[in-house]
């Protein structure tokens, strides 16, 4: 661009970019092809989803699936568009809902463990600590809905009735926490996912604690702080927006985990349910569910506007996610 | 957590002085503060060893060469059989996935760190956006795509765990290619070789341990999967079935479909079935650790 290069340069810009010679060419044609199909690979997810939700979006209209909390195929004939019978609103509110509940438990549990493991443990710990939380995700989500039917409802149910003979007796948020328990339920939905985004969350904040610069502990130490008043001054403070970005991608994890929640639920579709003790059903499990056995007039095709929701909230949230992560590290470095 | 905070000037800053109970107070804090974080952690491994134990202890009842080497009986109710076809079929698919998924992925690592450019930057973009879409999501783009057309398959799962596995070895791979020192991309290409052949025969070979540790943590991950498979391969309960073309069953698919049945008999398979599926993750995810392990030392 500036000064005219000298043929040596020439020859190495060339060599840079794959170009010198025949069998470079060709190669970096197969690498930059592939490269392409994978942008290809998120596009033609969304474009199919869209091509088999577009009967369903014609006939009822794109926004009157947000319109009702009621899912009920049965009631679907071909030639009525209104009202439109599958409506997906309780499908979100248990996505949020388990999610939530989740997150709750899982990001002051995760920040714990990344102090502990960072901070606290002795350096030969670092490791096994590491590994062993990691083993967390390696676990397959049908093994947790599995054991959580057998193992965790089991364990759940003198803490639910514990609960909800205290806090379901409070006036206007007591429905929230009201029995009956049958096990199945958003929370236990939630308490699955709690276990399983862990890791996740563990490991990005295990990261943003590490690169606490030493010299502002030790400053802290220096100053007479104890080791839990530096942990609160000089490494939680910093790693705030870390930990916000980490529980955003944990988030993404979860309201996208299908298997697991939908073996706990208990896959109640009709409406929503207001107590988190009741059973529900999420935008994941009603797919998984239903999918197989769709044979009502646009069942199928109703389940693909639900998966094109999915996709939509869960692209928005991880790339939230990953911005917010991103400036973190920015920050730090 | 009992001792009140004497009343501190700015919110969260500590009172460093004060008198001697103040001390001992932010002592006894500290000392508090430290037990509190290591119960946590003590929980989250008593989770982990829950987990294990448990699957273990039910799924010892029942794995046996019975349930290795048979198909599960017709009826879910009767006991005896076993998930011989799951267990081949989830290898099949996994395998076939694998192909399609490690030469692809690799490909893509190369574009984004040895060719850059704007295609390059938004594959890596997309490439982390792809790890966040749920694989229900990727089950039913498989459907759409596949399905629709051929009917269900061994060979549409391996497709769908292909699509899943893809973002993971890009990921992985362009985090090792990054790792390789330019020193030796700039001898190969003073030494008069070209690009292509320094990418195949210096950069990859000093990166493989690495790149086998992502992808082995990938087929963890695709082994453990169920819900695009229910999408797609839908599983095949009644016999051996190893022609990918066909519908077929893996062994987290017929966990799944056990497991729901309020049948003991089919419980006590899926059990089984839960922890063979437990033992080969976890086989896959420690040797992945221990390669990738040996890489890190290598290197430093």
């Amino acid at each position: 661009m500036t000064a005219p290069a000298s043929p040596s340069t020439a020859a190495m810009a060339e060599w840079l970019r794959g170009r010198a010679n025949p069998a470079d060419r060709a190669f970096r044609a197969v690498v930059l092809g592939v490269a392409g199909l994978v942008l290809l690979v998120l596009l033609g997810t969304a474009a199919f989803l869209v091509a088999q939700a577009w009967p369903a979006i014609q006939h009822y209209g794109f926004f009157s699936f947000l319109g009702s909390d009621r899912w009920a195929p049965s009631d679907a004939v071909a030639k009525s568009t209104h009202p439109n019978p599958y409506g997906i609103l309780q499908f979100m509110y248990g996505t949020a809902i388990t999610s939530l509940i989740g997150m709750l438990i899982a990001v002051p549990v995760a920040v714990a463990v990344a102090l502990f493991i960072t901070q606290i443990a002795p350096a030969w710990l670092y490791r096994p600590l590491t590994y062993v939380v990691d083993l967390l995700a390696a676990i397959p989500s049908v093994v947790y809905g599995f054991w959580g039917i057998f193992a965790l409802i089991p364990a759940l149910h003198p803490i639910v009735n514990f609960l909800t003979s205290t806090l379901g007796n409070i006036p206007v948020i007591g429905a929230v926490f009201a029995g009956p328990f049958f096990g199945v339920s958003y929370f236990t939905a939630g308490v699955v996912l709690a276990i399983m985004v862990l890791p996740i969350v563990t490991a990005i904040c295990r990261e943003v604690f590490a690169v606490t610069p030493v010299d502002e502990k030790e400053a802290a130490l220096a100053l007479g702080m104890t080791r839990w008043e530096m942990l609160r001054t000089a490494v939680l403070p910093r790693a705030r927006s870390g930990i916000t970005g980490a529980s955003i991608l944990g988030l993404g994890r979860a309201l996208g985990e299908t298997i697991a929640v939908t073996m706990v639920i208990g896959n109640s579709v009709l409406s929503i349910t207001a107590s988190i003790f009741g059973q529900g059903a999420t935008m994941p499990s009603v797919i998984a569910n239903e999918f197989t056995e769709a044979t009502e007039p646009f069942h199928l095709s109703s389940l693909f506007v639900v998966a094109l929701w999915l996709l939509i909230i869960a692209l928005v949230v991880n790339v939230a996610g990953k911005l917010v992560v991103r400036r973190t590290r920015e920050d730090i470095v | 957590m009992a001792a009140a905070p004497p009343a501190s000037r700015t919110p969260g800053t500590p009172q460093l002085e004060g008198g001697d109970g103040a001390l001992s107070r932010r002592h006894a804090k500290d000392r508090a503060m430290t037990v509190l974080l290591g119960v946590v952690v003590a929980i989250t491994l008593a989770v982990l060893v829950w987990v294990l134990f448990y699957v273990a202890a039910q799924g010892l009842k029942y794995l046996g060469p019975t349930f290795l080497t048979q198909t599960p009986p017709g009826n879910p109710a009767l006991p005896g059989g076993g998930f011989a076809n799951g267990i081949v079929g989830s290898f099949i698919i996994v395998g076939i996935a694998t192909l399609i998924s490690v030469p692809l992925g690799i490909a893509a690592a190369i574009a984004v760190v040895e060719y850059g450019g704007r295609l390059a930057a938004a594959t890596s973009f997309v490439t982390d956006v792809l790890v966040g879409v749920p694989s229900i999501v990727t089950g039913a783009f498989v459907y759409a795509l596949w399905v629709t057309h051929f009917g269900y398959s061994g060979l549409a799962g391996s497709i769908a765990l292909a699509l899943i596995m893809l973002p993971l070895i890009t990921r992985a791979t362009a985090e090792m290619l990054r790792l390789v020192p330019d020193v030796l991309r700039e001898a190969s290409a003073a030494l008069g070789v070209s690009k292509s052949r320094t990418i195949v025969s210096v950069v990859l070979p000093s990166a493989t341990a690495g790149i086998i540790t992502g992808v082995m943590l990938a087929v963890a991950r695709a082994m453990g999967e169920t819900a695009p498979l229910l999408l797609t391969a839908l599983g095949n309960d009644l016999f051996m079935q190893t022609n990918p073309t066909q519908r077929m069953s893996t062994l987290s698919l017929q966990i799944f479909d056990n497991a729901i049945t309020g049948f003991q008999t089919a419980q006590a398979r899926a059990w089984a079935g839960a922890l063979t599926l437990i033992l080969i993750v976890l086989v896959l995810t420690i040797a992945a650790r221990l390669i990738g392990r040996r890489a890190t030392t290598a290197r430093s």
